[in-house]
């Protein structure tokens, strides 16, 4: 992985990125942290609803079991996040 | 030069504000998700019906004014007995 050095000027860490850069790659950073936060939860949530004494496969009956609750948790997810935010602006309008 | 770093940058600074709010908003949304999901959801469903979904409204209202409830009192307890003292070390 070499291609990196001998394109930029001498110093430490080769060529100076912007801000403009940093901050679109902290954003990407975030939102993968996010997703990968969402899918955790999701799916110890279904997991417990889902299935009960853990086969030596998952059967028809516990993938849809699975499918369904996915959507529903994003559906809950959706609805907690419009709540809150509804929430939060009445507050800050009574400020 | 490198001689700044990111706090004299305004912009810099500005980006960290926001998107550190927008990350405090988004934990607070996983974790009553979490939360309200234990509350609120029996067997997952091909829909989130009406009941269920007042349950999560409600369920996100009650947390917010739980944690206001928990601030204010400690607030109060703070500033009349003038301290944790009686009430927490008992």
């Amino acid at each position: 992985m070499d291609s990196f050095g001998s394109d930029f000027s001498s110093g430490g860490s080769g060529g100076k990125m912007d801000t403009g850069t940093i901050m679109e790659q902290v954003k990407v950073q975030i939102a993968v942290a996010n997703a990968q936060e969402l899918l955790q939860r999701m799916t110890d949530k279904c997991f417990k609803k889902c299935i009960g004494k853990p086969g030596s496969s998952l059967d028809n009956s516990e993938q849809k079991c699975i499918a369904m609750c996915m959507d529903r948790y994003m559906d809950a997810w959706n609805t907690v996040s419009r709540t809150y935010n509804s929430r939060l602006q009445k507050e800050r309008a009574r400020l | 030069m490198d001689g700044q770093g990111a706090t004299a940058d305004p912009q810099l600074q500005h980006f960290i504000e926001i998107e550190s709010q927008k990350q405090r908003f988004q934990q607070l949304v996983h974790q009553m998700t979490e939360v309200c999901w234990e509350k609120c959801m029996d067997k997952p469903g091909p829909k989130l019906d009406s009941r269920t979904e007042s349950c999560f409204m409600n369920c996100v209202e009650r947390f917010i004014d739980t944690s206001q409830f928990i601030l204010n009192r400690l607030e109060q307890t703070q500033r009349g007995k003038g301290g944790f003292s009686d009430s927490m070390l008992e």
